[in-house]
Formats: C-alpha cells, sequence, structure tokens
C-alpha cells in the first residue's frame, strides 16, 4: 500500500517537474492565432474595419470580438481564408464597412499641395516623404492605398490612382470558352 | 565521331511545315519608314533612355543603357533621326505599352565606328562587359541576357549550342545555319573560350539534312572539341533541358540549371550574334525573322530590331483569308494584339493564320482522364492533375505537382482528345501564384513599415518625456545651487510637473526681487495718503468680514 503510494506520488512529482520545465522551455510567445490572422490581412492599415490596423483587427477576430467580414482591401478571398482558418461560414463583405476596391495608390498634385504635412502624419506606413511647407509626395510602391491620407489634406490635393497593370504584373486571365448551344 | 544519344520522355510530333518557308536564301529586308525600338530587349528589364528626341544617331548607337543584373545595352537599329520617346505596344501576349525610341530612317543606313574585341588581350570580366554593352540576349525567344548566363558558368564541362529548331513553321535557324555555319561556329568556340567548357555539341533536329551537313563542312576544320549531333525530331527536342538530356545524358532535377551539372546552352542565333559582336563589334540591331503561314511570298529575311510587323508582312504578303497572326511557333507562340508591334531580339517568326490553315479549336470536352497528356509530357509532369488545380485555383495543390516545371510546351494540349486548352489553365496559375507572391512582399513589407512607425512614435514620446525630464532636474539643481529648495520636491516623479512648479517658483522669485517702481522716493503728503486709502480699504475689509458670518 505504502510503496504503491509512494510510487504514484514519485510519479506525479517527476512529470510534473517535467511539465513544468517544458512549459517554460517551450513558452509560446503571444498568440500564435493572432499571427496567423495577421498573415491573411492584406496589411493595408487602412482602419475601415473599425480597429486601428490590421494587428488589432486580427486581436479582435482572435478574441471573437470582431467578425471576419470587416476587411473591404481582403475582400471576399480574405474571408475565405479566414473562414477556412477559423472553422466558421463564409459570409459575404459587412456593407458598414465598406466595399471592396480595385488597388490604387495616392497621389499628390504637387501643384496644389501646400506643404502641411497633415498627410505625412496620417500616413500607416510612413509612404508620404515631405517637409513644412515643402511639397509633399508619394511613394508608389510603399503606398498600401489606405486612403487615410485623403481626408486630412486641407487643399484636397491627394487623389487615389487605380494601378495599371504593367508587363510585370500582367496576368493570364481565367480561360473562358464559349459553351455549344444546345441543339 | 559516333556520339550516344540518349532520349526525353514524352514529346510530340506535330506536322512540320518547315519547307514553306526553308527553300529561299534569307533575304535582307527593305529599311523600313519608321523604327520603334523597345526600351525593354531582355527579360525583366527596361535600358535607361540616352536620347532625346531631334537627336541625330548612327547605325549601332547606344540608345539605352542597361539596368540592374540582367540588364543590356538597347542600340539604334539604323541611322537617323530619333522622333519620339513614348509608349508603344510591344510584342507580348498582353498588348501592353512599353518605352519605345521611334526612328525615322535616313537612309544612309550608316554605322557608328566599331572595332573587334581581341580576346587575348582582355580579361573575361571585360568580355562579358563587352557582351553586355553589344546587347547580347538569348535569341530563342526568353531574351534573358548571355553575359549573365556566362558569368555563371564555373566548371563547365559541355556547351550545348541550341540548333534543333523544334516548333513547327519556323525556319530562321535552319537558314541560318546553311548559310552562316562557319560564323555561327566562330561564336560558339568564343563562347566555348569565355565558360571555359571543354567541348562543343551543336544539336539539330535531323528534318534539316542541309543545315547539318553545312554544319560539319565548317566544323571539320575546327578539331574534336566541337561535334555537330543530329537529334531525332521530336516536339520539344530544342527545348533547353531536353536537348540537354538528349546530347548528355543529363537530366536537370527541379530547381537545379544545367551550370549545376557542367552544361550551358545557347541558341545558334545568340552565338551568331556573339561572334558579329567579339569580331566586328557590331551592337545586336537586327535578327533573321520567318514569315510563314497563310502568305504569298514565305521566306526568311535580315530584320531591323524594330520593324513594325505591319511592314515586315508587306514583304511575304499576306493572303486575303489571314485572320490571325502568331508570333512564335504554333505551339508556343501568342496571338498578335496589334500589328504595329516591332519585332525585338527575341522575334524568331511571325505566322499569318487563316481558318484553312490553323482551325478554331473544337469546344472544349471534359476530361476523360485517358492519361494522354501524362505521356506526352516533355517534363515528365502530370498535366491533368495540374489543370484540375488550375481550374478549381487551388494554387498550393498545383505548386505541390510542380506547376512551375512546366515549360508551356503545349506537347499535352496538342494531343488532348477533349481539346481542353491546358496551357491556358497553367499560365493562368503560374500569373496568379507570381501575383499572389509579389501580394505577400508588398504586405510583409507594409506590416514591417507599420510595425517601425509605431514603435517609432513610441520612443519619440519616450525621448520627448525624458528631455522633460532632464529639463526639470536641472532646473531642480539650478534652485538648489542658489540656496533654495524646490517648491515641492514630492513631484518630482512628475517632470512636467516639476517643471511648472520650478517655473512657478521662478516668477515668485522674480516678483520678490522687483519692488514696484511708482512708491520709490515719494512725498510725505502722498505718503500719507496712500497710507490713508490702505486704511480705508482696511477698514472696509474689516466691515465685509463682520458680516459674512
Amino acid at each position: 500500500m505504502l510503496t504503491a503510494l509512494l510510487i504514484m506520488t514519485g510519479i506525479a512529482i517527476v512529470l510534473g517537474a517535467a511539465l513544468g520545465y517544458a512549459s517554460i522551455r517551450f513558452k509560446v510567445e503571444g498568440d500564435p492565432l493572432v499571427e496567423k490572422i495577421d498573415a491573411i490581412l492584406p496589411q493595408t492599415q487602412c482602419g475601415q474595419c473599425g480597429y486601428p490596423g490590421c494587428k488589432p483587427y486580427a486581436q479582435a477576430i482572435s478574441n471573437g470580438e470582431a467578425d471576419i467580414n470587416q476587411c473591404p482591401p481582403g475582400g471576399e478571398e480574405g474571408i475565405r481564408k479566414l473562414a477556412d482558418l477559423l472553422g466558421r461560414e463564409v459570409k459575404p463583405l459587412s456593407e458598414e464597412h465598406g466595399t471592396e476596391k480595385p488597388k490604387s495608390v495616392a497621389r499628390i498634385d504637387e501643384q496644389v499641395c501646400i506643404g502641411c504635412t497633415l498627410c505625412i502624419q496620417a500616413c500607416p506606413v510612413d509612404a508620404i516623404v515631405g517637409a513644412a511647407k515643402q511639397m509633399h509626395t508619394v511613394v508608389a510602391p510603399l503606398c498600401t492605398g489606405c486612403e487615410l491620407c485623403v481626408a486630412p489634406c486641407p487643399v484636397d490635393c491627394i487623389s487615389m490612382v487605380p494601378v495599371a497593370a504593367t508587363v510585370e504584373t500582367w496576368k493570364w486571365k481565367y480561360p473562358v470558352h464559349e459553351l455549344r448551344s444546345a441543339a | 565521331m559516333i556520339t550516344r544519344l540518349f532520349g526525353f520522355k514524352g514529346g510530340v510530333k506535330p506536322e512540320s511545315h518547315k519547307n514553306e518557308s526553308s527553300g529561299t536564301p534569307i533575304l535582307t529586308a527593305p529599311l523600313p519608314k519608321r523604327l520603334v525600338i523597345p526600351l525593354r530587349q531582355s527579360i525583366r528589364s527596361t535600358a535607361r533612355c540616352l536620347v532625346e528626341p531631334g537627336q541625330k544617331v548612327l547605325k549601332g548607337e547606344h540608345i539605352g543603357e542597361g539596368e540592374g543584373g540582367l540588364g543590356t545595352s538597347v542600340h539604334a537599329s539604323t541611322s537617323g533621326t530619333v522622333v519620339e520617346i513614348a509608349p508603344y505596344p510591344m510584342a507580348h501576349a498582353s498588348g501592353l505599352e512599353t518605352l519605345s525610341v521611334v526612328i525615322e530612317p535616313d537612309g544612309e543606313d550608316r554605322w557608328i565606328d566599331h572595332t573587334p574585341l581581341d580576346l587575348r588581350t582582355v580579361s573575361r570580366e571585360e568580355a562579358l562587359a563587352w557582351l553586355r554593352g553589344c546587347g547580347i540576349v538569348g535569341m530563342g525567344g526568353a531574351g534573358f541576357p548571355t553575359h549573365v548566363k556566362l558569368g555563371g558558368g564555373r566548371g563547365i564541362d559541355t556547351l550545348v549550342i541550341n540548333g534543333a529548331e523544334c516548333e513547327p513553321w519556323i525556319t530562321c535557324d535552319d537558314r541560318l545555319m546553311r548559310e552562316r555555319a562557319p560564323e555561327v561556329l566562330s561564336g560558339a568556340m568564343i563562347l566555348r573560350e569565355l565558360i571555359g567548357a571543354k567541348q562543343v555539341r551543336v544539336g539539330i533536329e535531323d528534318n534539316k539534312p542541309e543545315a547539318i551537313a553545312a554544319m560539319q563542312a565548317a566544323a571539320s576544320g575546327l578539331g574534336d572539341a566541337i561535334a555537330v549531333v543530329p537529334v531525332p525530331t521530336l516536339y520539344p527536342a530544342g527545348g533547353e533541358k531536353q536537348l540537354i538530356r538528349v546530347l548528355t545524358g543529363v537530366e536537370i532535377p527541379q530547381g537545379k540549371l544545367g551550370t549545376d551539372f557542367g552544361v550551358q546552352c545557347f541558341n545558334v542565333g545568340t552565338a551568331h550574334a556573339v561572334h558579329r559582336a567579339i569580331r566586328f563589334g557590331e551592337p545586336l540591331v537586327s535578327r533573321v525573322v520567318t514569315l510563314t503561314g497563310n502568305v504569298a511570298r514565305p521566306g526568311n529575311y535580315e530584320v531591323l530590331l524594330g520593324t513594325q510587323v505591319v511592314e515586315l508582312l508587306e514583304l511575304a504578303g499576306p493572303k486575303a483569308d489571314t485572320n490571325r497572326y502568331i508570333m512564335g511557333g504554333p505551339m508556343m507562340g501568342t496571338e498578335l494584339q496589334s500589328l504595329s508591334v516591332p519585332v525585338t531580339k527575341g522575334t524568331n517568326c511571325v505566322i499569318s493564320a487563316s481558318p484553312a490553315l490553323f482551325p478554331p479549336p473544337p469546344p472544349e470536352l471534359p476530361c476523360i482522364r485517358c492519361g494522354a497528356c501524362a505521356r506526352a509530357c516533355p517534363a515528365e509532369l502530370q498535366p491533368f492533375e495540374l489543370y484540375w488545380f488550375s481550374r478549381a485555383k487551388n494554387f498550393g495543390k498545383a505548386q505541390e505537382y510542380h506547376l512551375f516545371d512546366c515549360i508551356e510546351c503545349g506537347s499535352c494540349a496538342f494531343v488532348c482528345p477533349s481539346r481542353i486548352p491546358l496551357v491556358d489553365y497553367y499560365r493562368f496559375a503560374k500569373g496568379e501564384i507570381w501575383a499572389r507572391e509579389r501580394e505577400r512582399l508588398a504586405s510583409d513589407q507594409a506590416r514591417d513599415r507599420f510595425e517601425f512607425r509605431n514603435f517609432r512614435q513610441e520612443r519619440e514620446k519616450e525621448e520627448k518625456a525624458a528631455k522633460l525630464a532632464a529639463k526639470a532636474a536641472e532646473t531642480r539643481a539650478k534652485l538648489a545651487e542658489s540656496g533654495e529648495a524646490p517648491a515641492q520636491p514630492a513631484e518630482a516623479e512628475d517632470p512636467k510637473k516639476a517643471l511648472v512648479a520650478a517655473a512657478l517658483a521662478r516668477a515668485k522669485q522674480q516678483q520678490a526681487a522687483v519692488t514696484p517702481k511708482n512708491t520709490d522716493g515719494l512725498s510725505a503728503d502722498v505718503q500719507a495718503e496712500i497710507a490713508d486709502i490702505d486704511a480705508r480699504r482696511e477698514k472696509l475689509n474689516q466691515q465685509d468680514a463682520d458680516k459674512a458670518p
């Protein structure tokens, strides 16, 4: 009886120690689910979802505070991927958060710009260069098309320009072939 | 010399249609009315323009400087005046525009001064830079810069010269080998010297006996190092990996290059261009183009780069029922969106197609899983699997089945009994996968920048707080020095409050130090009056205080 108890206690202590060590040694930093959701989100950092950036939205989805259909730049496909990851139903994009638009970049009309720096402060990815009372310009390859710089501009000199396909970015279309009409 | 040949799996035998255009010698195309020279002549790189409208240029003059690792120079194809630098449609499936230099020829076709390069007096690097400056790129179609291919060569054993020309209808390499065999082989020997290969093997499909004979005759004087090898006619024997397999038996696995196995491959056209560049110092300004199909005078023409297809077609005379034009061969070529596209370094053939010669494809039927495509695939893939995954947009699975090993040769679609345009699906899937990869890179970059911005804002806030605290501490120290204790040392933790307190203390001190000037040196009368007023005010205050409770 006593031997059995001792053996059981011994096993419990050894296993407990092993588990305790493992929990310290293999500790997971941060929530891996948030990272996975964040990897699917388009990183536009536009805030259309109602959260200040993609990471906070990922956090909110992971906590169950936000739905998966609040990201217009991610569009249908983003929702589908999120639904896949989280094992939820695919649903259409929530209309109150905006609509899916073709990818655009901001362009500053340099004739009109007064150099107020408001757009520079608004840009979430530091893609606008300029200084006070100097002309500003958008670094197009870095622009995510979030439109956050459009509203603060006091002279309305920022417009969103859709990105045209170049030889590098042009894609073959999905093959579509005419169906024979049933005779 | 008896050479053992190897085979590759799969392959198809389409009707060759070589005889239409291979019978007549290469003719020099007349000077066109205008030349549109795209600055994008090599793969993934657009040259920087060096000329401006109105400038006079000579034939072979440098008009575009190659940029980046894959850049090569672009030259004026004839002498004349630059009239415009503007985007023009290019020979690409998309029909998109690219920046081009438009030259109006002056009719003299006058060369710029050029001198040959003596390979014995220069280093290998200098010779490669020379080729880059001459704008030499692969002339088989892809347009990969030759100096880059040569530069990667270390420990190369075999140099393969590709004269297979396996696509139906095209005969430009055939005619080039028949008429300019010594020059092609001279180029091959230069390439061999630059890459340090022990032996050279020229692979030519055995449906070109005249070319084989001409090349063998030219090679007989060059010793044992060079061998002209007839290879069986089987499409796509001219694919780089397939030809290397046939000639050397080396099978290049996924993700590896020929150079990893001591083999490098160049097209015969490239060898010819290298010969002109080194022995004469001539940059690449013209090439041989096959005009064939539904035309009155099929044949091969030496065409200046930048000649528009519409002017070129006048030479061959397309027949009335021509309904579309194909650039390249019928298996891998692309339909031209516009006839104003210019001839580039990779243009080998323009086919005029009529419904009789190229009947419209019958409607696509469902896949019956017959496996004919898998037997025909020279890359030993499973085309039907790739088709299902591409069609279902299951791109991850398509990549698992090695979609990117597909060379888009079209053998699978050629044999498909259901006439499924398989290659269209693969191209679509590849494009989507590349686009996704670009998007992923862009979003990773955006994430990094966003996170750095947040970090920077946080850091700026901290730096500001630290600065304030330092200033507060300094002021306190100054006050302590001047013998006055800080007003409220308890609030020292909050630097802002401490600063305010310090400022208040300073103000009080100043107030105490300065006595109002108007009470200095007054007469006795005024002094008495002031005392009287003060007394009255005191009395009123007293009255107020009495009333209040």
